[in-house]
């Protein structure tokens, strides 16, 4: 992919982020700040399947630009053709992997698979 | 009457100040790191640092290894690092350092060939790759020929970026230069926006193309230190996010 494209990618999900992080910072403080992280408030929040999907995006979204961060990081400390494809190659295969475990979460949550 | 102005004996032979000058040594082929040797210099207001390496090579070191041609900012020869900040040796005067030391190294981010010469292949090399030319059709001069006129706002976009002499100073300062050693640097994307930005120039799809790569354009973090050290007045940071406007769709 052109550089310029992984870019405009780079820049386009940091403001998206900023919007949906600024809306899901709204919605805590709304919601009681302090209960956030109990396990009764978790389980309403990622049932509440609008508010679930919006975390979702955002677990998309920062993973993209995070690893991509990542991978420009790790392509300006060191060069070397085997080095960037590993670089390119292992950024792309975690990224995925972080968002397939945090999808995983909301869909066990809402099938009541895991859950004892 | 007019007056005479008093001649003292202090103005006619004033005792020079004298700093004491710090050379960097090292040779690659057989020092394993650099040493610095010490010479005290006499200097004037108007002494540069480059008079007073070069008394160091007449008076008493001759092996000290330095490259200059023009002595007055035009070659773009004499880049080092002077007090600790990337300059040109010819263009900087001891007195403005305010310092009673004067330390001079050879440039960041570039090979040592000797002491405080440096290769430039990779600074040619990159200002090569972005096509530093006009690249027109009709660029040849033809028997009824005519001009290629340009009005002055169109000149006012550029020109600031034409004053550059490859001296290498913005890419010596530059942070990812010092890690990323296939970054295209500074120097040569403020050439490259120097060229798309002339509105007599057709090149600009192919050269944005060339930049537009893993190593390129998008390796600036706009840390800004090139425009800073610049003896020329270009400011290669601006260069490069006006070259990005381009590519982002905010410019034409
Ligand atoms: C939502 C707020 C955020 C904004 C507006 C934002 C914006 C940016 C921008 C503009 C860059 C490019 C900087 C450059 O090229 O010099 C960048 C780089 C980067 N971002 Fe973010 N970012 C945000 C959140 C995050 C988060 C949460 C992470 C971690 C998951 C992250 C990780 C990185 C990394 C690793 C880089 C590469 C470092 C660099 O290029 O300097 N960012 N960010
Ligand atoms: S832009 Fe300035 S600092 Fe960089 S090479 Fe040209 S004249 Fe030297
Ligand atoms: S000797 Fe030419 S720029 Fe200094």
């Amino acid at each position: 992919m052109r550089e310029s494209i992984i870019m405009k990618i780079h820049y386009g999900t940091a403001l998206a982020a900023v919007a949906l992080v600024a809306v899901h910072i709204l919605m805590r403080l709304t919601q009681g700040f302090s209960e956030s992280l109990q396990y009764d408030s978790v389980i309403a929040n990622y049932k509440f399947l609008p508010y679930a999907g919006m975390l979702e995006i955002i677990l998309i979204l920062l993973s993209i630009h995070g690893f991509n961060g990542l991978r420009v990081i790790l392509l300006e400390l060191k060069q070397g053709r085997t080095y960037e494809k590993a670089v390119s190659y292992g950024c792309v295969a975690a990224m995925i992997a972080l968002i397939t475990y945090g999808t995983r979460t909301i869909i066990m949550v809402n099938t009541g698979l895991g859950m004892m | 009457m007019a007056q005479i102005p008093i001649i003292t004996e202090a103005s006619t032979t004033p005792s020079p100040k004298v700093i004491t000058l710090r050379i960097a040594r090292y040779n690659p082929q057989h020092d394993s790191n650099k040493k610095f040797m010490e010479f005290n210099i006499p200097y004037e207001r108007w002494t540069t640092v480059l008079e007073a390496i070069l008394e160091v090579k007449k008076y008493f070191d001759h092996s000290v290894a330095v490259r200059y041609s023009c002595r007055q900012a035009t070659c773009g020869s004499c880049g080092m690092i002077i007090n600790g900040k990337p300059r040109l040796a010819c263009f900087t005067k001891i007195s403005e350092l305010n310092s009673n030391v004067v330390t001079v190294e050879p440039m960041n981010n570039f090979p040592v060939i000797r002491d405080l010469a440096v290769k430039f292949e990779r600074l040619f090399n990159t200002h090569h790759k972005v096509k530093p030319y006009l690249i027109h059709d009709d660029s040849e001069i033809t028997t009824d020929s005519k001009e290629f006129l340009q009005s002055p706002k169109e000149l006012e976009k550029y020109i600031q970026f034409s004053n550059c002499i490859k001296c290498g100073l913005c890419n010596s300062a530059c942070p990812t230069m010092a890690t990323d050693s296939l970054f295209v640097g500074p120097q040569a994307l403020a050439q490259a926006y120097r060229y798309v930005a002339d509105s007599r120039d057709k090149g600009k799809d192919t050269r944005l193309k060339i930049i537009d790569e893993s190593h390129g354009i998008w390796r600036c973090h706009f840390a800004g230190s090139c425009s800073q050290v610049c003896p020329k007045g270009v400011d290669p940071a601006m260069g490069i996010q006006l070259l990005r406007g381009y590519m982002l769709g905010f410019r034409s």
